[in-house]
């Protein structure tokens, strides 16, 4: 078999986990960050269900005259992945939702900026940790 | 069938439906009650599990009646009833605790939530720990890291927050390539089952797909145990996370994370393809010393002493890879006896922090001041806690360095034998700077007057400090169990 459609899947996987990995790694703003980190678990799902491709391979029914047929695990097991990837997508976006409230920004280095601030005038830190103890 | 022989898949399936309940409950009283009655449960049932497996040897539960491979297969033996015992330990004892300490720490409307999402970690984990399935084993991480995101980001300070993102970033990325690594396994094997796994892949060992499977895999594991250089999230989660979070995640977290780390490397590729073949025990060896020293270093310079012991959590977790490092039976025995003996000293040094921060309101250096006459037996016991991370006979850090240095020394690898000796001279520099200011300081003027921690954090305390020295001094139960579990991960494969 030729390498290029024979891989072809496996190309498109790789080159999606990295460019979700790059995203990831470069992008100061956390919610594109997120987005970033979806891309990388989406290439994830492909390469499981590629690997339960086969070459004419039909849908695991059992039908007169098949005889060669797909593997139906790797789409229940990626359903599940899938799941747990909504789920760090909703987790992660509460959070930067919460980050918002608390700083203002969802620019990762206006964030530090502002926790430097924060550790450069330790006395206020201590006030506002006091009027939160007191609550 | 009887309510007994279900006890594997009880001790996870309590935890996870009290989490749900614990939510449903939305009374903060209510929700603390539940919680703590599923993990005293949970743990009841690790302890009959332990009996059952030191009488019976390994017990393999089918889930739903289907054989493995096809079906999902819970697998407990020695190292796995070991590790259960302290993951169900440590979050019965830190809930006894929690009960005062959330209630001043989180606000009442999010108590409920913080119980349901504390059990739902505790469930996670422990999941992590019963499953003989690969895949079963992802998603449970995920379970577990999912819930302690939103637990770490309910912390007082802001930073919680942007710890907790940060977290969740890496931890993910850790996920998906433990996810990658076992895409790659089922690819070549067609199966998910470990033990499964471990007689179909000797056949196509020495294929690429196999070694890509086999990296992915150990540098996933590698983030979730925030081995050094990948531990960059674990001081500002532990830091930043309400106090009895970093208790309970300090304690079993990281300790699951190693036992998933010896079941691949040690069960599924078998110690001599992972440690011998591929070079990975000269890279384990560098990296668990390197994360030794420089975190040893850090905390040493630390203000914040959560975050110090969260450091002083990087350098523990070196000496548990370092002893996997060594690839020999004394190593793997000191790397389980510390995945033990470090949940039971973190265990009371966070829960005494939790102590401090209730009556004090923080835990820096500062607030430390004078601390030994304010608060007598909250102090005793980190003192001792602290003795036991230095590794002063006779708590157990004591038997773990010695079994490290036993196993270093069998090799004839005397500069690393010196370099964990180092380490511990760093760990009496740091766990010093808190004696000091504690005993040797003036109580500030014009503090108020506080009184000594309440019983129900005091007990959970010195019942652990009470494990770190029985332990330190009746070896024979844990040094036991690690060396028949060090046996079990050694002779698989021999």
């Amino acid at each position: 078999m030729n390498f290029m459609p024979g891989h072809f899947n496996y190309l498109v996987v790789v080159f999606l986990m990295m460019a979700g990995f790059y995203v990831v790694i470069a992008q100061g703003n956390l919610v594109k960050k997120l987005v970033g980190l979806g891309l990388f678990q989406a290439s994830v799902f492909i390469l499981y269900i590629t690997m339960g491709n086969l070459a004419g391979g039909q849908a695991p029914i059992i039908a007169e005259g098949v005889t060669a047929y797909s593997s139906p695990l790797p789409h229940v097991l990626i359903l599940t992945a899938i799941v747990v990837g909504v789920a760090t997508t909703a987790v992660g976006l509460a959070l930067v939702v919460r980050i918002h409230e608390a700083y203002g920004s969802v620019e990762e280095d206006e964030i530090h900026a502002e926790d430097l601030a924060q550790d450069e005038a330790p006395l206020d830190a201590d006030a506002t940790r006091e009027d939160q103890a007191g609550q | 069938m009887t309510l007994w022989d279900h006890l594997p898949v009880l001790v996870v399936i309590i935890p996870l439906m009290a989490g749900p309940l614990c939510v449903l409950t939305e009374h903060p009283r209510a929700a603390w009650i539940v919680a703590l009655a599923a993990a005293w449960l949970s743990f009841a049932a690790a302890v009959v599990l332990a009996a059952q497996v030191s009488d019976t040897g390994t017990i393999s539960y089918h889930l739903g009646g289907w054989e493995p491979p096809w079906g999902i297969e819970y697998r407990i033996d020695t190292l796995g009833s070991y590790v259960l015992l302290i993951v169900t330990a440590i979050p019965a004892l830190v809930l006894v605790a929690a009960k005062e300490s959330v209630v001043h720490e989180i606000p009442e409307s999010l108590i409920a939530r913080f119980y349901g999402a504390f059990m739902l970690a505790f469930a996670g984990l422990a999941g992590i720990v019963a499953t003989g399935d690969a895949f079963n084993v992802f998603v449970f991480l995920e379970i577990s890291s999912l819930s302690s995101y939103a637990l770490i980001s309910m912390g007082r300070d802001r930073r919680a927050l942007t710890a907790s993102f940060e977290y969740l970033v890496m931890g993910t990325i850790g996920a998906t390539f433990i996810l990658i690594g076992i895409g790659f396994l089922y690819m070549m094997t067609g199966t998910l089952n470990m033990q499964d796994l471990a007689e179909r892949l000797p056949a196509v060992l020495e294929t690429r797909a196999v070694r890509a499977g086999f990296a992915f895999l150990t540098v996933g594991i590698g983030l979730k145990l925030a081995m050094f250089p990948l531990h960059l999230w674990l001081p500002n989660a532990y830091a930043y996370a309400p106090s009895a979070v970093t208790a309970f995640l300090a304690a079993t977290a990281t300790k699951v994370a190693v036992y998933a780390l010896l079941r691949f490397l040690f069960d599924v590729f078998g110690f001599e393809f992972a440690l011998r073949d591929m070079p990975l025990d000269h890279i384990l060896m560098i990296l668990g010393l390197a994360g030794i020293l420089t975190a040893s270093l850090v905390a040493v310079f630390q203000e914040d002493i959560k975050r110090m012991l969260a450091y002083s959590s990087v350098a523990q977790i070196g000496y548990m890879v370092l002893g996997i490092s060594l690839a020999s039976t004394t190593g793997v025995i000191a790397a389980t006896l510390h995945v033990f003996n470090h949940a039971l000293m973190k265990g009371v040094l966070f829960l005494a922090l939790g102590a401090v921060v209730y009556r004090i309101g923080g835990v820096t250096l500062r607030d430390f001041a004078g601390l030994g006459r304010r608060m007598p037996w909250t102090m005793a016991s980190i003192v001792l806690g602290g003795l036991s991370l230095i590794g002063v006979p006779p708590t157990v850090g004591f038997i773990t360095k010695w079994y490290l240095l036993l196993g270093t020394l069998e090799q004839g690898l005397w500069p690393v034998a010196i370099l964990v000796l180092i380490g511990s001279l760093l760990a009496l520099l740091y766990v010093w700077k808190l004696v000091e200011a504690a005993y040797f300081e003036p109580v500030p003027e014009g503090a108020a007057t506080v009184r000594e921690a309440p019983w129900s954090m005091l007990l959970p305390i010195w019942l652990l400090v009470g494990a770190n020295i029985y332990f330190g001094m009746h070896t024979e139960v844990t040094v036991g169990l690690a060396t028949q579990a060090a046996n079990e991960l050694m002779g698989l494969r021999p």
